[in-house]
Parts: structure tokens; sequence; C-alpha cells
């Protein structure tokens, strides 16, 4: 789970890092009220789930209010990299002398955990990766151990910031991380960490990505649910509890297991189609699953036909076919259908759907074939 | 031989009370695997199906020897039942449950090992591992696979998992173990060490390496596999056309940033002469040319 800028200031607050005050607000009479009570000069940013919202115009500066009025009213609706922006956040502007970038994220090949510090922020710390990798000072964290403070200090010295930022670098990198590790994050991401003329290190930006599987500890992670970008159909099957990824094409992918519905959207492609969604339905192809995989799938204008890609493995051949025999009389289906059904009972299975085999419901053997088959249908 | 798990392995279920626990249990015992206990706080001294239970890994261990676990414990307590079994001193623990949280994948991987080298984790999120005919630990469908060898089997996904032993099958088409690595992204066992252990195991004579999207797990064996294997492998990487910065279903099932995609991951592979299968189709076609190989150049091996 992804949070707004905002978000993740407050998020990193909670933790006692320097933060800048401002408000979220939805339209320009609520920026201006925001700003009003701030009292300019403010930064007018951008709240949306990616980068490069400098370049694209959705992060300025406001001497006075009239500023401020402009960019809110510029900004609201700009389309950045695919995402419009309908919320902003009014910023009290802060002095700027350096810009650095910290953050830690998990190390999949490590297995550890990862932090970076630089003193070249403000840009995006792949392209320091690739022109001047030394910049960036790198710490792997053993989870069991922690991250004291000698190490940080030693991590700090070793990034080459000046002496006016250490004190102030090593205090927040060391509420970061128990931030990173009690908030169960995938990535916390300071960029840019800046050093005032006043000689305040603070916290300019905000990225916050949360694990979705730890919301059991974290009961308040539902209100970042809420504000998740998702199209109307990935709202749908979200709210049905299927795993759903929205794509471009016309042929709608229902299968079993992440792996098989992935392995099913590429054998789609190989054989000339676009497929217009992946969803895993999960181990289990019951007639409740089914009929709400079909109705989020029917609901998409987009798809001309349905592929179905099951392999049984616990759940036996038969169970699938009168799920999707049950579902069918559920959910009046547009697009027709082609099924793929392999594994336990298979035959049993395919016997339970020959004699409703028509136009709309066709049988293939192989994924392949299906594949094929149904791409056909979608012209 | 099989590798990690064979018909000596004695199992305890941490979790075989609940629902989940209870089903598969009783399927891997029918299957033959020896089910010799399983463990809840508070209902020692009963029994499922038979079956009994204790209050801890280690009085189940002390009672009935076993050196294996399996744990169908809803994720917030996989953490702790993991870290029990190490404690107990079981060998080989199998973490069927998906949904745990990586922070607590990433602590208990080290903690296992700093301070349990001997013990191999196999999972979270996993559909567990079969050496078909032999032993079968999770949720894996026994009949679907053919037992026998030559092939060894190492899987990121479990559908795939099952879609690989279906193809060898009816290909006629044996294998030593089949293990389903999971798709999270701290997994306890890797490809490489499942690798290693084909390499070392006289019965596998080739072996199928199923991956999919996101980080770099598949580029790392391919690595060990340029460098250290000997054995034909054969492979196929879901998630060809799967679009950057979406989670593919499983939490590790990402592309982002331009890295962990499908085809750098199939390059790499290819790279160090594994043969890449476009689909779950060809990739079984292949093993079963690299089986024919076998069968053609050293008589009387299985398949």
């Amino acid at each position: 789970m992804d949070l707004f800028e905002h978000q993740g200031k407050e998020f990193f607050a909670q933790f006692g890092m320097p933060v800048s005050p401002g408000e979220a607000v939805f339209s320009v009479d609520e920026a201006v009220a925001a700003a009003e009570r701030l009292g300019t000069p403010v930064m007018v940013k951008a709240q949306v789930h990616t980068g490069g919202r400098g370049k694209a115009g959705g992060v300025k500066f406001a001497a006075d209010i009239d500023a401020v009025r402009e960019h809110a009213s510029n900004i609201l609706g700009l389309d950045i990299r695919g995402h419009i922006v309908n919320r902003l956040w009014i910023e009290k502007a802060s002095d700027i002398a350096e810009e650095y970038y910290a953050s830690f994220t998990l190390d999949r090949s490590a297995k550890k955990h990862l932090g970076m510090l630089s003193k070249e922020g403000g840009v995006e710390i792949e392209t320091v990766a690739e022109e001047n990798p030394d910049a960036i000072a790198k710490i792997w964290v053993d989870p069991t151990v922690g991250l004291d403070e000698a190490t940080t200090r030693a991590w700090v010295a070793a990034a080459n910031l000046p002496e006016a930022a250490v004190e102030g670098t090593v205090d927040i990198l060391q509420k970061l991380y128990v931030a990173y590790t009690d908030g169960d994050c995938d990535l916390v991401e300071i960029n840019p960490l800046i050093l005032t003329p006043q000689g305040n290190v603070h916290v300019l930006d905000a990225k916050v990505t949360l694990d979705g599987n730890s919301t059991f500890r974290h009961p308040d992670y539902e209100q970042y649910d809420e504000t998740q970008p998702r199209d109307e159909r990935e709202a749908a099957a979200h709210a049905k509890g299927l795993q759903y990824v929205g794509l471009e094409g016309s042929v709608g992918v229902i299968a079993n297991g992440a792996g098989l519905a992935m392995s099913t959207v590429d054998v789609v492609n190989q054989v000339g189609g676009k497929p217009a969604n992946f969803l895993d339905i999960g181990g289990g192809a019951n007639a409740d699953v089914m009929a709400g995989a079909l109705e989020v799938i029917n609901n998409d204008p987009a798809v001309k036909s349905i592929l179905i890609n099951i392999f049984g493995g616990i759940t036996r051949g038969e169970e699938v076919a009168n799920g999707i025999l049950e579902a069918m009389r559920r959910v009046k289906i547009d697009a027709p259908i082609v099924i793929r059904l392999d594994g336990t009972n298979a035959d049993e299975g395919r016997a339970i759907l020959a004699p409703n085999i028509n136009e709309m419901l066709q049988m293939e053997d192989t994924m392949l074939d299906a594949a094929r088959r149904a791409v056909e249908l979608a012209g | 031989m099989a590798i990690f798990v064979d018909e000596t392995t004695k199992v305890i279920y941490q979790g075989l009370t609940g629902s989940q626990g209870s089903y598969y249990g009783r399927l891997n015992r029918e299957y033959g695997t020896q089910v010799v206990a399983g463990t809840h706080p508070t209902k020692a001294g009963t029994d499922v199906d038979g079956v009994p239970i204790f209050a801890s890994v280690a009085e189940a261990k002390e009672a009935t020897g076993a050196t294996a676990s399996c744990i169908f414990i809803p994720a917030p307590g996989v953490q702790g039942a993991i870290l029990e079994a190490a404690e107990a001193g079981i060998e080989f623990i199998v973490a069927i449950t998906e949904g745990v949280p990586a922070h607590d994948e990433a602590n208990f991987y080290n903690r296992l090992v700093n301070d349990f080298p001997n013990t191999r984790l196999l999972g979270p999120n996993c559909p567990g591992i079969i050496s078909p005919g032999r032993c079968n630990i999770g949720i894996t469908a026994g009949h679907i696979a053919k037992e026998g060898g030559p092939v060894g089997i190492v899987s990121r996904s479990g559908t795939l998992t099952y879609q690989a032993l279906y193809e060898l099958k009816q290909k006629d088409i044996g294998v030593t173990t089949c293990v389903g690595i999971g798709g999270d992204p701290v997994p306890g066992t890797s490809f490489i060490d499942c690798l290693k252990a084909f390499e070392a195991d006289p019965e596998t004579k080739a072996v199928m390496m199923i991956g999919e999207i996101g980080g770099s797990a598949e580029e790392e064996a391919a690595e060990f596999i340029k460098n250290h294997m000997t054995k034909p492998v054969s492979s196929y990487i879901a998630g060809v056309t799967a679009p950057p910065g979406k989670k593919m279903g499983h939490a590790g099932a990402i592309v982002s940033g331009g890295k962990g995609t499908a085809a750098a991951k199939m390059e790499a592979l290819a790279d160090a002469g594994v043969r890449v299968g476009q689909n779950p189709t060809e990739a079984g076609d292949l093993m079963a040319e690299i089986v024919a190989g076998l069968a053609s150049s050293s008589p009387g091996v299985p398949g």
C-alpha cells in the first residue's frame, strides 16, 4: 500500500521526525484557506502515487495567496504519468541549504534491511546509482540485531555529510528505522532530506509503502487502503476480495493461482491477443468465487471473450465445473467463455460441462488451444 | 533417493486441529506420509483421526522422534510457530500459510541462520514438498505426480508447480522430489538450495525450474547453474507480459524500477545453458526432450 506524501509525513511525525506543517485539500478554495491559515509562502504539491511530480509541474512555490490560487487551479486535474491529481498538500515553505537522500527497504537477495544515504538528494536515486554510485552509502541491517547509534554514526560518516548535518541526520535515521520496522513498511524514503540555512535537518518529502500483509498488527492502516488508486474494475474486484489487476486488452482472464494466472496472461499475448486483466481466484474455485469473478469481468465493457483456465489440484474438476455452471446461472454473461479444465478429475468436470457447451460456453483441452480460441472470439 | 524428505520422515503438524490442518493432514497421511503428531497449546491429550495432539513441538518431538514439521497456523502466529519448532530441534519446517508480513520473514530467516543453522525452512506461502510415492507434506494433490524420477522440480508458484507435475506425468516422466519454495519476498529455501540438493542427489538426472517476475532469485540461480550444475535444467518464467509496478498476486511478483522482468531472467537462464520454454507446456516438452536424451545416452535410467 502506497501512501500519499502527506500521509507519509503524518506517519513519520508519529515517530518524532521533523516535518513541515501543512494541510491536505481537494479544491482551490480549500487550498487558499489552508495557505491563509499556514501563512505564505507555501508549497503547492500534487498528491499522487507516482514520482516525477516536479518535472510534470505538480510542485510549485507560492509566494502569496494569488499564486496559491493560480497553482492550485493548474495542478488539480493534472495528469502525472497517468495519475489524475485530485488532492493537494499545502505546506509551509522551507529554506534549503542542502538536499540529501535517505531510505530503508528490504534487500531480498541479502535477506536483510538495506539503508541508503546520500548527500546527493533531490534527484531520483536511480540516477545517482547509475552516474555516481560511490555517492550512496549503504548499510545492511540484520533485523534480529537492529540499528544502534554507533552504527548509524559510522554510516553517516561514510556518506560524507557536512558536520552541521550529522547530529540531525543521525537522529532522523534512527527514528526512520523504527518507523520502518515498527510500521511494517516495504519502503520508507526521504528525498530530499534537507539541511536548512539555520542548521536544522528536516524531512521535506516522504514516500512510504506499507506491507498489506501486516494489517492484523495495524488496524489503523485501513484508512490507507481506502485511498489506494484503483480503477473501477479493480475497486469492484477488491471489494470481492479478488486478486485483480486491470490491463488494456479484450480477453478477460480467470485462473486459479497467481502463477497460472500470470502464465495465462502471457499465453494470451503469445497467441496474438490482448488480456483485459489478471485475475487469480485462488486454490478453490467454488460457485461463489467464480460468480464474483465472472461478474467483475462481465462489467468490463472492453471484454469481448472470457478465458477460464483452471488446474484442479486439491480442488476437483467436477466442483469447478459445477461452480462455473452455477455462476453462469447467477450472472448474465455477455461475452463468450472458453474453458480449459485440467488436473484432478478433469474428465468428470468436462463431462458435466459437455451438455452445456454452445456458442457462449466452449471448451478446449489445452491452455494454448483455449487461449487461441478466446483470442479468435475476441476478434 | 529424494531430497529433503522421504518415506522415513516423521512429521508434526502445527495447526492439525484447525480446518486446513486437519484436511491436508489427513490427505498427506492417506498418501503415506508419516503424520505422527499435532500440536495445540490447550488440546494436549486429544487426537485428530487418531493422530495424538501435544501441547508443544518439543513434547511432540520427544514422544515421536519427528524431525520435520508442517505449519497450518494463521499468519499472525507463524513467526512464533517457526521459532518454536526450531528451538525444539526440528530440522525441516514447511510453512504453508500465506499472508505473513515480510518483516516477520526477514526476522525469522535471520534467526534461523544465526541460531539454528541446521534447521531448514520451506516457505512461507508455499504448496509444500512432495517426494512422489514416499512423502507429501503440504497441499499438493499427490496423484498428479508420477513417482520414481529422474526429474527434480523447484518452483516459486503453487498452481504452476501442479501444472509442471501434471505435464510430466502425462508424458510418463517421474519426479524424485518437487519443492514449492513459495512466492514471498523472503523464502526460507531458495532455488539455489534446491539446485544444490538435486545436483547432489544421484537419482535426480535433470531439473525443472519454474520462476516468476520480481526480485533476482532466478538470476542468482542462473549464476549457480552456470558455475556448479552438471545436470541439465529446463525452465519457465511466468509474467512475461506483466505491467511494471503491479503486484501479480504474489507479494514477491512485481516488476519495479525495470528490475525483475521475465525477459532478464530468461536471458540469464539461457545464458547459463538452461533450456527456457515460453509457456509451461513448452517447458514440459523441453524436459521430455532432455529425459529422452538421458535415456538414450545411459540405458537403464528410469523415465
